[in-house]
């Protein structure tokens, strides 16, 4: 049991998340998270606004029901299968950058205090990096057709190109992010 | 009904995997775009391995779904621009807020309210490539 609560491996991970694929594909679907972002805006009725929202959301109702499981497994992983904050362990060169950057949980907890604790709300900074990277996460998503889901675990499971062009992408981007822009933004 | 709860566990069960793989977790992104640790790269490529064996199996066994249906796995539609400026971008956000679509539920499930907002502006974002979409490069 206690083996359940520890931070599982990553090669106990990466074929369970295969398994997600497969059990979805064999319901007849297939594994993508992002497309639930254009399905929550059609539903609110963004069809009005731009056709690309003009489908029927409720032929993917499949989808939202996986991630609303997806909240809930987060609720019960959080809650029964962890042991306090659930603190990650990353390299020591890793919390020693950030610590260089001014972020002080590194190693301590599962997400960074200074961006996600109820408290750094308050900061203007923080809501512009949030409401910022989701911003650029839902735009390039569905600009993408696709995000690591759908791409670099559903796409190059079926070796698809375009899946490998969008992975390349993402690398570019976290890269520029992480050793450009980290800099400059913290 | 019966589907809709299949479709829930096995939601629950990935948000399960993306919490204790700690894929969910703003410093293992930080760290895989360090070079730093293996965890990112073992959990993709292992997911991989076993992903690109099982479809080569579905396609050439022609194995059926569980009501019996044949398996179509769709291929994706061609193009490069979209791909690599949408990649290019999605990546700037995932490496921002440290969380891509599937983590963002699984972590308001888990009670990090903040994450509403990385969502809020998700759904912004979405809707913004649907508006400007005709006047983007494909």
């Amino acid at each position: 049991m206690n083996i359940l609560l520890e931070p599982w491996p990553w090669y106990v991970s990466g074929p369970l998340i295969a398994l997600v694929m497969f059990l979805l594909i064999f319901m007849g679907k297939k594994f993508g998270m992002s497309s639930n972002l254009e399905s929550m805006c059609s539903m609110c009725g963004a069809g009005k606004r731009a056709d690309y929202f003009n489908f029927d959301w409720r032929a993917k109702r499949w989808n939202l029901i996986v991630m609303l499981g997806a909240a809930i497994g987060g609720f019960v992983a959080a809650h029964f299968l962890s042991v306090g904050a659930a603190p990650v362990d990353i390299s020591a060169e890793t919390v020693k950058s950030l610590e260089s950057l001014g972020f002080q949980s590194a190693g301590e907890a599962y997400l960074p205090d200074r961006l996600f604790a109820v408290e750094a709300l308050t900061e203007p900074k923080t809501l512009i990096i949030l409401l910022g990277g989701g911003l650029l996460i839902g735009f390039g998503a569905r600009y993408a057709a696709g995000c690591t889901s759908g791409h670099a675990i559903s796409g190059l499971s079926n070796l698809q190109l375009p899946s490998l062009i969008a992975v390349i992408g993402f690398f570019i981007g976290g890269l520029i992010m992480i050793h450009l822009l980290f800099p400059l933004i913290f | 009904m019966k589907r809709t709860l299949a479709y829930l566990f096995i939601g629950i069960f990935f948000g399960i995997v993306m919490y204790k793989s700690e894929a969910a977790s703003w410093f293992r992104i930080y760290e895989m775009f360090r070079f730093e640790s293996f965890h990112m790269y073992g959990i993709m490529g292992s997911a991989l391995l076993l992903g690109v064996t099982g479809v080569q199996l579905i396609k050439r066994k022609r194995i059926r779904s569980f009501s019996g249906e044949p398996i179509k796995i769709a291929s994706k539609d061609r193009g490069f621009k979209n791909y690599l400026f949408g990649g290019i971008i999605f990546g700037l956000g995932w490496a921002l807020a440290g969380a891509c679509p599937g983590p963002i539920y699984t972590l308001i499930g888990a009670g990090y309210v903040s994450i509403i907002i990385v969502l809020a502006g998700a759904l912004l974002g979405a809707f913004l490539y649907g508006l400007f979409k005709r006047k983007l490069p494909h």
